[in-house]
């Protein structure tokens, strides 16, 4: 009984993140794209992203976010970037975020996540996990650049 | 037998050797902090892990292990210029003052208010949250209501700015967080504050 009411505040939860504001896209240049829920959708300066988001770039493009947290992502031409999963509680600051290059460039800053908790926040590669500590790195994957 | 336990040790250091030679092309660059402060960086790749400390302490992945190098800013120049130079700018924090009990603003806090609307017509897009605060004087649904006030107040004055209200986020804390801790009932001028971050 109290492992189902469980399952379901879960639930609940989790619908109730899906489609929540986590960031906006500040700079856009050229060919940059979200992949939401199997579509694809252009993405131009201001508009906000999502949990699960995948944000794209072509040859020609490139792409700024501020999340929620102030946390500064940034990507070059030819980026694959996944924002895969993102909880922030404003009041707290405490949460998790965990991004994932793919391939491309990525700046980072990180955010109030990351300073309040050096577990927080992960950025992936195709063969490694980024504990980030400090604030500013950038990532690399493929020939991308 | 020992001969042939050496023959595949040695294929084995070599199969490895060959593995750390190989690169995934995937490199890791720690930049300096603005303020030169302390930074880090933990790289793991299957079990193992470097801590990458200081700024430019640079980590390539091969197939075996983090390979730790020193990069250069030169480095960073070439292979992430474009990437650089998408960064938003920076998020910036405000902070306002007000008269007690009350939603206007005090004389100091409005020169600080003219600092930060020169801050917002500088941002192609601009998104705000705003949190009110108040000292410890009067009840907890006064001061409630009285922070989301201050808070709404300064909403206002950022729509009439140009900013879309749907980018603009005001709460009111009342005085659960205050900047100078103080026993109830004390009026406190650095507590009855909004403090403002523009992104």
């Amino acid at each position: 009984m109290l492992r189902s009411m469980l399952a379901l505040l879960l639930a609940l939860g989790t619908s109730a993140a899906l489609g929540a504001d986590i960031g906006q896209i500040k700079v856009a240049k050229g060919t940059v794209t979200i992949e939401r829920a199997g579509a694809s959708l252009p993405a131009a300066i201001g508009t906000h992203l999502q949990a699960s988001d995948v944000v794209t770039t072509g040859g020609d493009g490139s792409v700024g976010i501020t999340m929620t947290d102030n946390s500064l992502l940034s990507a070059g031409p030819n980026s694959v970037l996944a924002l895969d999963r993102y909880d922030y509680d404003e009041v707290t600051s405490t949460g998790r975020f965990d991004a994932s290059l793919r391939k491309g460039t990525l700046a980072v800053v990180s955010g109030r996540l990351a300073q309040q908790s050096p577990d927080a926040m992960t950025v992936r590669t195709p063969s490694a996990v980024l504990g980030v500590r400090g604030t500013e790195f950038v990532v690399s994957v493929g020939d991308g650049r | 037998m020992a001969a042939s336990r050496r023959a595949a040790r040695y294929a084995l250091l070599t199969l490895v050797a060959w593995l750390a030679g190989c690169t995934t092309n995937e490199r890791i660059i720690l930049l300096p902090e603005p303020n030169g402060g302390p930074t880090s960086l933990a790289v793991r790749q299957g079990a193992r892990e470097v801590l990458l400390d200081r700024p430019y302490a640079a980590a390539e992945l091969t197939l075996a292990d983090p390979w730790r190098y020193d990069a250069t800013p030169d480095e960073v120049r070439r292979a992430f210029g474009d990437t650089l130079a998408a960064q938003p700018e920076r998020p910036a924090h405000f902070t306002l003052y007000f008269i007690e009990g009350s939603d206007d603003l005090t004389e100091d806090s409005k020169q600080t208010l003219e600092r930060m609307f020169a801050d917002l017509d500088k941002r192609a897009v601009r998104d705000v949250v705003i949190v009110g605060h108040t000292d410890t004087v009067g009840s907890d649904p006064f001061n409630d209501a009285l922070a989301k006030k201050r808070a709404d107040t300064v909403a206002t004055m950022l729509a009439a700015r140009g900013v879309d209200p749907k980018d603009i986020v005001a709460i009111g804390r009342g005085r659960r967080e205050l900047l100078i801790a103080t026993p109830p009932g004390i009026a406190e001028p650095r507590n009855r504050r909004v403090e403002i971050v523009v992104r």
